[in-house]
């Protein structure tokens, strides 16, 4: 017997005496929504994704969207999204892939942390009138300095290992070609190129209109090995090798054949219309072992001039995990939490596999420092930072630095309606379209991405400076700047930090 | 033609090596023996161009990574990947070789006198002209061509009967043949792959990689030219293809 159909998710309508049949949003809307009959708009809601393009082009404010216009019968434990995940997987016996990052209602850590600020002591510093350091170093720091004198001089005889030079503690993550638009890429590049910041290749390659800009970006090496010969290697500013991404921990990816255009093709060096595929692990990384084979091999290729990270999934075991990658040569660790993004996961790796960035940084620094070893590598978080407090926070737990990917993409237009695995995206974003893609201006786009990065690193020089901190190394890993709210015992020494009032 | 440039490698470190090989090419030297080899990773890593390195030795892990060019000698066995993520060139190993020999190999050649460990020629890719090929002499072990998604993978048998009897062949192949000697048992194929007849076609296009590869090892070939092989193709190109359904 048939199932039916269900819901719709979302209902458009049109106020018809505002709109002025302008048909901004026939054109824009890419999922077929809107269509002309007879001189009037007609709408199919079924086709909406909630993605608001049609509502920002609206020149009267026309347009209105209700999420989910029929109810269901209310209940706690079969929600509406229970109930539509089963009747899919009835009707097709398959693995269900979702777009964006994880969307259960988990209780978010970093809304439960607090900041400090000065009052009376100790007086907070104004950012206009005192310089604040904000400059990062991502990379190994010496355990110690030796000098050698030198007819008065003083020469620094200890080998420094290369550096990232960061202007604010603010990168933006690996977002590859393919899943993203080259327009998409190519503002994001120009945007940190603006701001003296870094942005993550993905896994893919390198387009040649990202190469103006290859000082700036960290290229990566994952398990597929796409797009990676010595010449990617030596343009990256760095090399990061993924093993895992914290929306989808344990399992690899592919990029369906219908996504792999002429000139990602090119860039991925795959023939146009093949799956490329991403097994799972990398099959020449079994144990740390091969991990620090891996990290040295990239050295030798690229003559130890070259930072190299390791990013992965933040998972139960991951200050082990981070300690251990901290004894392979790595240059950096890249945690991401269990709400980072992705263009296409399995739902139920998405919503249900690996931990919060929060715990996860507080759990590695606290390791690394236990073990001596926190200046072998940096700490770079990444996984659902939304604003500049989720960055304070981060810094506070003892990150380094962090890995901004949704945020970057909102201040491009996305609205995080989570259809990315479409190839749709009407924004120009998550599409290979060239009609779409057209719609984003990357001198604009870059503009917006910039002006976002600059906005948090003036809030962070205020917060900073509130809280009496003039440096950013005085921010890092200072948990006592920081304090719990209604958070259990458990977390709170996790975390270490202490409750409110305490 | 120049003298070649004989370097003692007995008790260095690998870096110090590599060092040496990498200013050695970058100030013309066109020819390098490496002496004494024990160990050593790394040996022709990211290297271009269009010299030859010959090791005398056991050199160690990821010989020839990423190496885009040259060609390296190496009399005996190989550690663990070479030729990993290799662009062109090639690595003629007159020995055996560890696991994930030629590991995501993009472009070049491979040839392995005697026998491999697992996962051989896994994820090797090809695109336009650049087609890798890794031959092996003897046998393989396990998940021969493991996610393979181009290129070739030619294993000879010699000294084995069956060429291949570890499982797992060609498992989540998407690109790219393996071509065995003899009869490949259907129950040693991994999921994805299938066993199709072998042609006088077939024999016509490998043929100059069999002729290669016996030259190097001074081998007969002879012998080995008839459609006395299996040839490994992936059963689908969209393996992971029906697998999922959308939220």
């Amino acid at each position: 017997m048939s199932l039916g159909s269900v819901p719709l998710k979302y209902k458009i309508s049109i106020d018809r005496d505002q709109c002025m049949k302008c048909m901004r949003c026939v054109d824009n809307c890419s999922y077929g929504v809107y269509r002309v009959e007879d001189d009037k708009i007609l709408i199919d809601s079924r086709k909406c994704t909630a993605c608001h393009r049609c509502i920002s082009m609206c020149p009267r404010d026309a347009i209105n969207l209700q999420e989910r216009p029929v109810d269901y019968r209310s209940h706690p434990l079969w929600t509406v999204e229970a109930r539509e995940d089963v009747i899919n997987q009835a009707r097709t016996g398959k693995i269900i892939l979702a777009g964006m990052g994880n969307a259960v209602d988990y209780p978010i850590i970093f809304d439960r942390l607090v900041l400090d600020a000065c009052q009376v002591t100790n007086p907070s510093i104004d950012p206009l009138r005192e310089p604040m350091e904000l400059r990062t170093y991502i990379g190994k720091k010496p355990s110690k300095l030796e000098f050698t004198k030198n007819n008065g001089d003083i020469d620094l005889k200890t080998k420094l290992s290369p550096n990232l030079k960061l202007d604010t503690p603010l990168m933006i993550g690996h977002m590859s070609y393919g899943a993203i638009s080259l327009n998409a890429q190519l503002s994001l590049a120009k945007a940190v190129a603006k701001t003296g910041t870094f942005m993550g290749t993905g896994e893919g390659g390198m387009h040649e209109a990202i190469y103006p800009y290859q000082d700036h970006t960290i290229v990566q090496i994952a398990s597929g090995r796409f797009g990676v010969d010595i010449d990617y290697l030596e343009r990256g500013a760095a090399i990061e090798i993924k093993v895992g991404q914290g929306a989808k921990p344990g399992i690899g990816g592919h990029l369906p054949g219908e996504k792999v255009c002429a000139d990602v093709s090119c860039t991925r060096m795959i023939p146009l219309g093949s799956d490329a595929i991403s097994p799972a692990p990398h099959h020449d990384i079994y144990s740390i072992e091969d991990l620090a084979q891996l990290v040295r091999s990239l050295k030798e290729a690229t003559n130890w001039e070259k930072p190299v990270f390791v990013k992965i999934a933040a998972v139960h075991n991951v200050a082990a995990i981070a300690a251990g990658i901290a004894r392979s040569s790595a240059d950096a660790v890249v945690i991401d939490g269990f709400k980072g993004g992705t263009g296409a996961a399995p739902k139920v790796f998405r919503d249900n596999v690996g931990i919060p960035i929060e715990a996860a940084i507080a759990a590695v620094d606290q390791k690394l420092n236990d073990q001596g070893i926190r200046n072998e590598v940096s700490i770079i978080a990444s996984g659902g930072i939304r604003n500049s407090g989720d960055l304070a926070k981060s810094i506070a737990l003892g990150a380094d630095a962090v890995y901004i990917g949704t945020a970057s993409l909102i201040a491009l237009g996305c609205r995080v309606c989570g259809n990315c695995y479409r190839g749709l995206c009407p924004w120009g974003i998550a599409t290979q379209k060239p009609e779409l893609v057209n719609r984003i201006d990357s001198d604009v786009g870059a503009e917006n991405v910039a002006n976002l990065i600059h906005a948090w690193t003036l809030e962070l020089s205020e917060l900073m400076g509130a809280a009496g901190l003039n440096s950013i190394e005085s921010l890092r890993g200072n948990r006592e700047r920081l304090r719990g709210y209604m958070l259990d015992q458990g977390l709170l020494d996790v975390l270490k930090i202490e409750s409110v009032g305490a | 033609m120049a003298e070649p440039l004989v370097i003692d490698a007995k008790g260095m470190h690998y870096t110090p090596l590599n060092r040496q090989i990498r200013e050695a090419l970058a100030s013309g030297v066109k020819e390098i023996v490496l002496n004494n080899v024990l160990g050593q990773r790394f040996i022709g890593n990211g290297l271009r161009g269009d010299a030859k390195i010959i090791v005398n030795g056991v050199p160690g892990g990821d010989l020839g990574m990423f190496m885009s060019g040259p060609e390296c000698e190496i009399f005996g066995d190989a550690e663990h990947a070479p030729g990993n993520t290799m662009d062109n060139g090639a690595l003629i190993i007159h020995g055996s070789a560890g696991d994930a020999v030629a590991h995501s190999m993009r472009g070049g050649k491979v040839f392995v006198e005697g026998n491999i460990g697992y996962r051989g020629g896994i994820h090797m890719k090809q695109y336009e002209c650049k087609r890798p090929i890794l031959v092996i002499g003897g046998t393989s072990h396990a998940f021969l061509g493991e996610y393979m998604a181009g290129g070739l993978i030619l294993v000879l048998g010699i000294g084995h009967e069956p060429a291949v009897q570890d499982r797992g062949i060609g498992s989540g192949i998407h690109g790219g043949e393996i071509i065995i000697r003899g009869d490949v048992d259907e129950k040693l194929l991994g999921v994805g792959a299938k066993k199709v007849d072998f042609t006088e076609e077939d024999l016509e296009n490998v043929a100059p990689v069999i002729k290669e590869f016996c030259e190097r090892f001074d081998i007969d070939p002879k012998p080995f030219l008839d459609t006395n092989y299996s040839k490994i193709v992936p059963a689908s190109a969209r393996p992971f293809a029906g697998k999922y359904t959308w939220e």
